[in-house]
């Protein structure tokens, strides 16, 4: 039986690599594009490697900056496949259905890069195995971190074996054990949450950084991801749609649209009640949010990008809660893109600078990202597209039925 | 205030000895035999050699006196420059000497006016130079306190271990105390200016 | 629709999935060994740094190769005998340091006394003590300080200084979050770090309510001459590119019963550092008699480190 489910596997790698190889001049086009800034992105980072985190423009005031802030953006965005793994297995509701596996593949393809940017942020990754359990010394569970650590690599075991289980049993016409696949993507319903959860914990639990030791951070970092992930998924459907002979129904787009509307306005929520009490209170811990918001004695480098992601939000918000724009496609990706803009700030660098800066002991050091995390970033977004791309590439052939065995496997004998 | 006291001090130089001098000096005669000539006034003896009543033996490094300024003698014999106690400012010899030091003060307040290589307490008894922790205790008593437990001054040697005594003169000028404002060392170099070094580039 | 055996192909399963625990561990380490080698390679760590453990972890026998390879290391890289010591805490002693915030004049010189001491990188620049100027008339209050004040001479009217350096918490916030348990706290109070064992993320950084800690982002450069030889383990032993460090309370010092160097150097006699659990020390007569207060209490770290008005 084994050596038939091996045999199976090879024929499905063979076939699939067959079809990484197989595709439009667009496909190509797209592909070498990425492969380019993926090698520009190794080049800086054997240039970071060589000479070390000097290159960027991270110093002790600033200890963390773009590749935490892209990381984090990240986290949610890998949270996002929950968005449609609840309506559609939890309410049975069809036309998400068949498309959530695109939303795992996202997650995964989200959570490879987030694994590149912890990677090429610490200062020693020849001893990035000090951190795998029973191999290293994990800090459980004192260490949020190592929650982290166990919670994003066990999303991302997760969600790769049921894309994999899935896939393969489609390739095999055999039908998916529902007793396996429904409690794994039932448990992805809370990994998913936990994931994003624990990574708001790690900045949440530190006293030192009073922006961050807010009590409604993790709340927000869950309506940001819910409002952010799903977007980029509704652009890429739209393309697959185009590209393929993929089917995904109106309906579907604009359910998940309306229920992004909602986190989004959550969201702004709980932005405006952070800025009440630091702006109110006005105590000392309001000179972050004052640094964020209006600028702080003189420094007003974050400004403009806090109020333009204010601005992308509140527009995303109307234009997904009217059904009008929410149903034109040129306003609803107008939304997409604005809103995705607007987390990327408020999740990125909208949360890491001010949260560190001033520093613990009053000093203002203005961190701009240096052309080596600029092109180290764009490798490893480049990295993350480009698995989701060739996933893609052989994935939506085989929920077409395209690509499969000529009959159906044979049973496994009972 | 200052003159009040330099008479007190005149008043038991040249008047009689007081009533605890006596007892002392009974008690010195009291050892005459084997024992040294008793100096003719009550003395405190310099450090080592026996302590006023109530200090502890405390080592300390030999006083920063200025070079060749010691012994004292060497011109205050009695005989080479005339004892003047009045106050006054100083222009011959120690016009170098500024004296910022409280209100109304004047050398022999600490000096011994007819023994120049001693200083004397308030209450005339004399001590030696390495012993002026005495006499500035004398006003100073919490800093004294502090500093025979070793919280007061500069700490060096071995935290459980015998303790390294300076006297307060090593630090504070007893003349004019208050510390001079010195130069500070470099200030850190902004996180903006630290740059890669050896080919690297941002 | 039936219930069937699951297929476990699971390309995505990480490796670890069958085995006793011995050989997944080693297949583990076998793998991750293989991968990170080129890694390793490309930055001259030889295999023994490369694979050694957790200091805690460490057999007498295997302490006793690390200390040799350090210094042999060392020694080679400056061109002089280097000592790495592994004094172990003294029975019965618990550190703590005290700061007259009425005597600091800012002059800096324990800055320099530490870096002399400790052997952290000259270019680029790091110092683990930073001296604040604070305004008399505002208090400890860190939106008004600057450490970067160079008037001609110090006080400055109307300033007071406030250094801070590693304050050896007894609840430390860095040692909480660190994910590998690189830097813990040890019996006699210090909290130390395993510069073989730091992995660089910086968490311990972010979670440090004191800025006490530094990074070295690049490769740390010491002049062969000012290097101090005589170096811990856990102390002033040079560091590498890419792990944490921060004020030891001179381990390499107290731990042989001496003063750290910034206690001994410092002018107006300002720091004031003992042993907790002694009654006569130094450092009890200070907690008991003046007015001491601790920075940033209310995040209840604790600190071992207590600022004073002696004055």
């Amino acid at each position: 039986m084994r050596k038939e489910n091996f045999r199976l596997l090879a024929r499905f790698c063979a076939g699939g690599l067959r079809l990484l190889f197989a595709g439009s001049r667009s496909y190509y086009a797209w592909v070498a594009f990425l492969l380019a800034l993926v090698g520009v992105g190794t080049l800086a980072y054997l240039g970071q490697l060589r000479h070390g985190l000097i290159q960027t423009s991270m110093r002790d005031q600033v200890s963390w900056g773009f590749y935490i802030g892209n990381f984090t953006f990240l986290v949610g965005v890998a949270a996002a496949a929950v968005m449609l793994v609840i309506p559609a297995y939890v309410y049975e509701w069809k036309p998400i259905k068949e498309i959530t596996l695109l939303g795992e593949v996202l997650a995964i393809a989200a959570l490879v890069m987030c694994l590149g940017f912890v990677l090429v942020d610490i200062g020693r990754p020849d001893r990035f195995w000090h951190i795998i359990p029973f191999v290293g010394l994990l800090n459980f569970p004192s260490s949020l971190l190592a929650w982290d650590v166990l919670a994003l690599n066990g999303y991302l075991g997760l969600n790769g074996f049921i894309v994999l289980y899935l896939l393969f049993s489609a390739y095999t016409r055999r039908p998916y054990a529902k007793r396996l696949v429904y409690p794994l993507v039932f448990l992805s319903i809370p990994m998913a949450v936990s994931i994003h959860t624990v990574t708001a914990y790690l900045y949440n639990g530190l006293g030192a950084r009073p922006y961050w030791n807010s009590a409604i951070l993790a709340p927000r970092f869950l309506t940001s991801a819910f409002c952010s992930g799903p977007a980029i998924l509704l652009i890429l459907l739209q393309i697959l749609r185009k590209q393929t002979r993929l089917e995904i129904k109106d309906e579907a787009i604009f359910k998940i649209a309306e229920l992004m509307a909602y986190a989004m306005g959550i969201n702004l929520f709980l932005t405006a009640a952070e800025a009440f009490k630091e702006f109110y209170t006005n105590s000392q811990e309001a000179v972050y949010i004052r640094y964020l918001y209006v600028g702080y004695k003189g420094h007003t480098t974050l400004v403009p990008f806090a109020w333009a992601s204010v601005a992308c939000g509140l527009a995303a918000f109307l234009l997904f809660l009217i059904p009008r724009t929410r149903k034109n496609w040129v306003t609803l990706n107008a939304g997409c893109v604005l809103i995705y803009a607007s987390v990327y700030i408020e999740k990125g660098m909208g949360l890491i600078i001010p949260g560190l800066t001033p520093d613990t002991l009053g000093e203002i050091y203005t961190y701009r990202p240096s052309s080596t995390e600029f092109l180290v970033a764009a490798g490893i977004f480049a990295v993350g597209f480009l698995v989701f791309t060739l996933a893609l590439k052989v994935a939506v052939p085989i929920m077409l039925g395209e690509f499969s065995l000529p009959d159906p496997a044979p049973k496994p004998p009972r | 205030m200052g003159i009040r006291g330099g008479d007190w001090i005149r008043r038991q130089r040249l008047g009689g000895v007081p009533a605890w001098g006596a007892l002392l000096a009974a008690c010195f005669a009291a050892s005459w035999l084997g024992a040294q000539t008793p100096p003719p006034r009550e003395t405190a003896p310099t450090a080592g050699e026996g302590q006023p009543p109530g200090a502890e033996e405390i080592q300390v490094p030999p006083p920063p006196f200025t070079e060749g300024i010691f012994p004292c003698t060497q011109c205050h014999d009695g005989k080479t420059v005339p004892l003047n106690t009045r106050p006054r400012n100083l222009v011959d010899m120690h016009d170098d000497v500024v004296l910022r030091h409280g209100t109304d003060r004047w050398c022999l307040d600490c000096h011994s006016a007819d023994q120049r290589d001693h200083l004397h307490l308030v209450d005339g008894r004399l001590i030696g130079f390495s012993e002026s922790y005495l006499l500035c205790g004398q006003c100073h008593g919490d800093k004294l306190r502090d500093w025979k437990v070793g919280v007061h001054g500069k700490r060096t040697g071995s935290w459980n271990g015998q303790k390294r005594y300076l006297l307060c003169v090593h630090c504070h000028n007893p003349h004019s105390p208050r510390f001079a404002p010195l130069k500070p060392l470099p200030p850190p170099v902004p996180p903006k200016e630290i740059v890669p070094t050896k080919g690297g580039t941002p | 629709m039936s219930a069937r055996r699951p297929f476990s192909a699971g390309g995505a399963v990480s490796p670890a999935a069958e085995g006793s625990p011995s050989r997944r561990r080693f297949l583990a380490v076998a793998g991750t060994a293989a991968v990170a080698a080129a890694l390793a390679g490309c930055k001259g760590t030889s295999t023994e740094e490369f694979l050694q453990r957790n200091f805690r972890e460490l057999s007498k026998e295997e302490v006793r190769e690390v200390i040799a390879r350090l210094e042999r290391e060392y020694s080679a890289k400056f061109h002089r005998k280097v000592r790495v010591g592994n004094e172990p805490p003294i029975p019965g002693v618990l550190f703590g340091y005290a700061l007259d915030l009425s005597r600091c004049v800012g002059c800096r010189r324990c800055v320099y006394a530490c870096v002399k001491e400790n052997n952290p990188s000259r270019q680029p620049q790091i110092q683990w003590i930073r001296v604040l100027q604070m305004d008399k008339d505002k208090g400890v209050d860190l939106q008004h300080a600057t450490p970067y004040y160079d008037p001609e001479k110090v006080p400055e009217e109307g300033h007071f200084y406030m250094p801070v350096q590693c304050h050896q918490c007894k609840n430390p916030p860095c040692v909480k979050v660190c994910p590998v348990k690189a830097t813990w706290k040890e019996p006699d109070g210090i909290t130390v770090i395993d510069y073989n064992w730091c992995i660089g993320c910086r968490y311990c950084m972010a979670a440090c309510p004191y800025g006490a800690r530094r990074f070295n982002w690049d490769e740390p450069h010491i002049p062969p001459q000012d290097l101090n030889p005589e170096t811990h383990y856990f102390g002033n032993r040079p560091r590498y590119r890419g792990v944490v460090e921060k004020c030891t309370f001179c381990i390499q010092r107290t731990r042989k019963g001496l003063y750290p160097a910034c206690v001994e150097i410092c002018p107006t006699g300002s720091r004031k550092f003992g042993n907790l659990l002694d009654p006569q020390s130094e450092i009890r007569y200070v907690l008991e008699t003046k007015r001491v207060f601790l920075f940033k209490e209310e995040l209840n770290t604790e600190p071992r480190f207590y600022y004073f008005y002696g004055v």
